[in-house]
């Protein structure tokens, strides 16, 4: 005869195993997100990091939504599984109505804030901090959503370290009608300095822009990085034995 | 005979802190006594090597919790003619720590009759902290330039060190070394090399919560030192009215006017 615990029927079964999110296990790092004079510009690497092991090197984390905007996730890889196919449903939805409407970056933000919001409310977040961005009607958009559902829309946006990091570079550098080719140099600058001093980082980013004509992601690509300080051949050269 | 007591005679421990009261506090604490808080710089602090030596820099906010405490303090420390040193963390660590310092330096210039060195500073100091396992909360960015050539080191709390070109400690060490990682390049000159310094303090004092009001300089060259204090301040009071406050007779509507005689003043006699 087994002696196995026989789980009652009803509500105990809800205090044995409560599901809700805990802890991120798969993590992207920082999304960074400008407007420029065409649309909007994001850049993100492609890093999925487990814990402190750099597990998967060649995940997307910048896609399209629909015909207008264009979404980059931090944080739970799984998650951000998630949403975008929330978000599949969502376009298909409004594609059968067939209306010659279509859903904008505004609606999506707005859409992306309730569900993100709702979810924290329960006690079980989608771990992730969005970046949506998106041009509709000549109208540029660019917002940020966080995993406790605070939302906001900015000229430029960063998750996670690039807040840190990427934020006071674009608060200096960035203005209006950037050219793509600024707008690009921009983005490289703060992913370099991303690369140095975000442990979570790799050197290979994809970069992603839309305008009016739609979404283009390009191709994944490294930065050059630069270790040649005199200083770092020789730390300890006026001191010998010190560290 | 009595009752022989054993008396609880405790050795005190060599060096280092003592952790009786530790238990004193936590029972405190369960009782709900709060601890008070202490003054910690929450700040920016930078340092740099250009070709002619070094140059450091310090925004002037000091907090103390979420209040701001000093909007103009000094965390470019002295250490010796040709060594300064600037503080980040609880401010009276980096205030005793950097000050017993640089008297044993002077007390060492005595003794040998030479000009210090910054490694000395930083031997001193590392020892220090790490005898005292990072309860001295105290982060420096020291620097200097002796016989060997100018030197640029960074001190954290439990006593380690880095030996670099460019340095950055604080809150708001991330957004200054953000400015650096993309700027900073060798051989600067000394302008360049200050307006480097400038851009990530003010990096520092717009972007972090903990630093904030002016800006400090140090600029350090073989046999000279230039100690800018307040070389920038990007916080001017706005707003202030050029005419100050003044309140004429007259400015005021009066609407009604009622006196009332108060009973007179009694002198009361010698034989009271």
């Amino acid at each position: 005869m087994h002696s196995a615990v026989v789980a009652k029927e009803g509500s105990e079964n809800f205090e044995i195993g409560s599901e809700r999110t805990l802890y991120p296990y798969v993590t992207g790092t920082s999304v960074i997100g400008i407007k420029y004079k065409d649309g909007i510009l994001m850049t993100a690497d492609m890093g999925g990091s487990y814990g402190s092991t750099l597990r998967y090197k060649s995940v997307e984390r910048l896609k399209p939504v629909g015909k207008h905007s264009l979404l980059g996730a931090s944080g739970e890889i799984s998650d951000f599984q998630e949403i975008l196919r929330y978000l599949d449903e969502l376009i298909l939805y409004d594609n059968m109505w067939d209306d010659g409407n279509s859903l904008g970056p505004k609606e999506v933000h707005n859409y992306l804030n309730r569900v993100m919001y709702n979810r924290r409310n329960k006690f079980n977040p989608l771990w992730n901090s969005l970046v949506l961005g998106g041009v509709k009607n000549g109208q540029k958009y660019l917002g940020l959503v966080s995993m406790i559902g605070v939302h906001f829309e900015d000229n430029h946006v960063a998750t996670g370290f690039g807040n840190h990091l990427a934020r006071p570079i674009l608060r200096d550098e960035w203005h209006e009608d950037m050219s793509f080719e600024e707008a690009v140099k921009l983005l490289e600058k703060c992913m370099l300095v991303l690369l140095y001093r975000d442990r979570s980082a790799i050197n290979k980013l994809q970069i992603a822009k839309i305008t009016e004509e739609g979404v283009t992601i390009f191709e994944p690509y490294s930065l050059k990085t630069f270790w040649k300080f005199s200083a770092f051949h020789n730390p300890t050269k006026g001191a010998e034995g010190s560290w | 005979m009595g009752v022989l007591v054993k008396e609880a005679i405790d050795v005190p421990p060599k060096g280092g802190f003592n952790f009786d009261l530790c238990r004193r506090n936590e029972m405190l604490l369960k009782k709900g006594v709060q601890a008070p808080s202490f003054r910690k710089t929450g700040t920016t602090i930078v340092g740099l090597v250009f070709q002619d030596g070094v140059i450091l820099g310090a925004d002037t906010r000091a907090t103390e919790g979420p209040i701001v405490c000093d909007k103009n303090c000094e965390k470019i420390h002295y250490m010796a003619p040709n060594i300064y040193c600037c503080g980040a963390g609880t401010a009276a660590d980096t205030e005793a720590v950097t000050d017993m310092v640089s008297s044993q330096l002077q007390l060492h210039r005595y003794a040998t009759g030479r000009e210090s060195r910054v490694v000395t500073a930083l031997t001193l100091l590392k020892s220090h902290l790490f005898s005292y396992q990072g309860y001295v909360s105290a982060a420096l960015v020291l620097g200097g330039v002796d016989v060997t050539g100018p030197h640029l080191h960074t001190i954290y709390p439990h006593g380690s060190t880095d030996t670099l070109p460019f340095a950055t400690m604080g809150s708001g060490s991330l957004a200054a070394m953000a400015i650096f990682e993309s700027k900073y390049r060798e051989g600067l000159s000394r302008e360049e090399g200050i307006r480097l310094v400038c851009e990530a303090i003010c990096s520092g004092i717009f972007n972090d919560l903990g630093s904030g009001s002016n800006v400090d300089v140090c600029v350090i060259t073989k046999g000279h030192k230039d100690y800018l204090r307040n070389h920038m301040l990007p916080n001017p009071r706005t707003y202030v009215s050029s005419k100050g406050y003044s309140f004429a007779k007259g400015q005021t509507e009066v609407l009604s006017t009622k006196i009332m005689p108060l009973r007179e003043k009694v002198e009361l006699g010698r034989d009271v």
